[in-house]
């Protein structure tokens, strides 16, 4: 990566503007990682109307009991939904580009995790501090949650405690789980690493966790965006981008 | 923003290492066969890593087999395309007339009745079937194994693929040798101790469990060995690809 990452770059005191907030493989990772997430998300959805039903163990069918049943329309006649119609199939392309975008994913998550532990970037920026974890710490940042007050991109210089604590819960949980699980329902996977899939129970059982880790997933998602949101869109957006938020004068 | 000297020259030797890389492992995985038949257009470097990887990794791994108490009772058939009236006329006579023929690049091509792939050496395995859709369900299969049929009729070494084809003409699939020599790939003409029913694909269907349902197609007739699938239909390797679906159904 042609840019340094935090401790790189000299910093003049005060000037907030010359660090790059994110380093470039942070950067180029968060939106690679962006598009293939959202383009996962769609197909996946896609892929679940054909089957809006889930079980646990090892198989499940219409002739089965489910767990529970998603109450939308399928795209499978064979599925009893309740509803008097069935819905286009989009489960080839669905799939094709499921797996490209799981591809993309991983490999993007392996360079991100190589990056992160030999630049240092978990331990520096995500790993909580003594003092994170202290009950001020916390106290002071959650009542800061609580009542929406976000810090903005100039008064932040690093992550707060919610924040460290809930990205390495998504890199390090979610992400590796959802990969996992994913896995599991891959016959040829399954074959070649049996105790992957009846650790969890089955292959359904691990249909059934992909289902929950998206979920939690995705409220990740819907969190994060609601918080730049907050604490000023473009700012972050462009800090994410640039590596650096606007500029005083550039933004008025 | 300033890019030091060893920085451009760093991502200048990363990216010519990169893209280098690329190239050889493209052209390591043609020439080890680890290209799938779909394998070009916009899915096709997703569809390439899946089928090599998979390769590399499970060649020789055993799909799992279950204990009996582990059978699903009811299996779901699924829907099923219409037969054609040969079908009736055959199920009429209770399949005495349906035949396997298996011709390619063999030595000696060949025709078998039901009666005669039930004279051969027999393998029960309880396995898994998922569909694509989500659904699953454990059954017991026997069968011949298709590794047997083909060394029966003697295999060329060049063979790459063995195309097989259902009594409906718009149905086929095709699957390479490691899948095709596989011993867990058996050419099942029984289901749950009894003779395979014809919503599960009776009298033949071809097993292949390290991959999905649809790869498992019901009512086979005829084998095709060949070292190339660019000659059958679209040149895709199965009808899965023109219909949108991937070649390989591994995952």
């Amino acid at each position: 990566m042609a840019a340094g990452s935090i401790s790189q770059v000299a910093v003049p005191r005060g000037d907030v503007s010359e660090a790059p907030r994110h380093s470039a493989t942070v950067r180029v990772t968060h939106w690679i990682t962006t598009v293939a997430f959202l383009a996962l998300l769609v197909t996946g959805v896609e892929i679940l109307i054909s089957h809006p039903r889930f079980y646990w163990g090892e198989t499940g069918n219409v002739n089965t009991q489910p767990l529970f049943k998603i109450p939308i329309p399928a795209s499978r006649a064979t599925v009893p939904t309740g509803y008097g119609y069935v819905l286009p199939d989009q489960n080839g392309w669905s799939r094709y580009l499921h797996f490209q975008s799981a591809w993309v994913a991983v490999i993007t998550a392996l360079i991100y995790g190589l990056y992160g532990f030999f630049a240092g970037h978990f331990r520096r920026n995500l790993v909580p501090t003594r003092a994170d974890l202290s009950w001020r710490g916390c106290s002071t940042v959650i009542a800061q949650h609580l009542r929406l007050k976000m810090a903005s991109a100039h008064e932040a210089s690093s992550y707060n405690v919610l924040q460290r604590v809930t990205y390495l819960f998504v890199i390090f949980v979610l992400f590796p789980l959802v990969i996992w699980t994913g896995l599991d329902m891959s016959p040829a996977f399954a074959s070649a690493f049996p105790s992957a899939v009846s650790v969890l129970g089955g292959q359904q059982s691990a249909r059934t966790i992909h289902f929950f880790v998206t979920i939690a997933l995705t409220l990740f998602l819907l969190v994060h965006v609601a918080i730049i949101f907050l604490s000023g869109f473009w700012s972050r957006v462009r800090a994410m981008i640039a590596g650096r938020p606007a500029t005083y004068e550039e933004r008025a | 923003m300033s890019i030091s000297r060893r920085k451009l020259i760093t991502a200048g030797v990363a990216t010519a290492a990169g893209a280098s890389g690329l190239a050889v492992a493209a052209k390591l995985a043609k020439a080890y066969g680890l290209i799938p038949p779909d394998g070009a257009g916009i899915y096709g470097p997703g569809e390439t890593l899946t089928y090599a990887a998979q390769r590399i990794l499970t060649r020789h791994s055993l799909a799992r087999e279950f204990r009996p108490d582990q059978i699903s009772n009811p299996p779901f058939a699924n829907a099923v395309d219409p037969l054609p009236g040969k079908f009736k006329q055959l199920q009429d006579d209770r399949f005495v007339g349906w035949r396997l023929t298996v011709d390619g690049m063999v030595a000696r091509p060949a025709s078998f009745s039901i009666a005669e792939l039930k004279s051969f050496p027999r393998r029960s395995q309880i396995t898994h079937l998922a569909c694509e859709e989500g659904w699953s369900y454990i059954a017991e299969w026997s069968g011949v194994p298709l590794s047997h049929v083909l060394d029966l009729v003697g295999t060329s070494s060049q063979a790459r693929y063995v195309v097989y084809r259902a009594i409906q003409p718009e149905w086929w699939e095709s699957i390479d040798m490691a899948d095709a020599m596989h011993p867990q790939t058996v050419i099942a003409h029984g289901m749950n101790g009894g003779d395979l029913p014809v919503p599960f694909g009776g009298p033949l269907r071809l097993r292949v469990p390290r991959q999905l349902g649809y790869k498992s197609i019901k009512y086979i007739t005829r084998l095709t060995v060949t070292d190339d699938l660019k000659q059958f239909g679209a040149g895709l390797g199965s009808v899965s690809p023109e219909q949108g679906y991937a070649w390989y159904a591994g995952i």
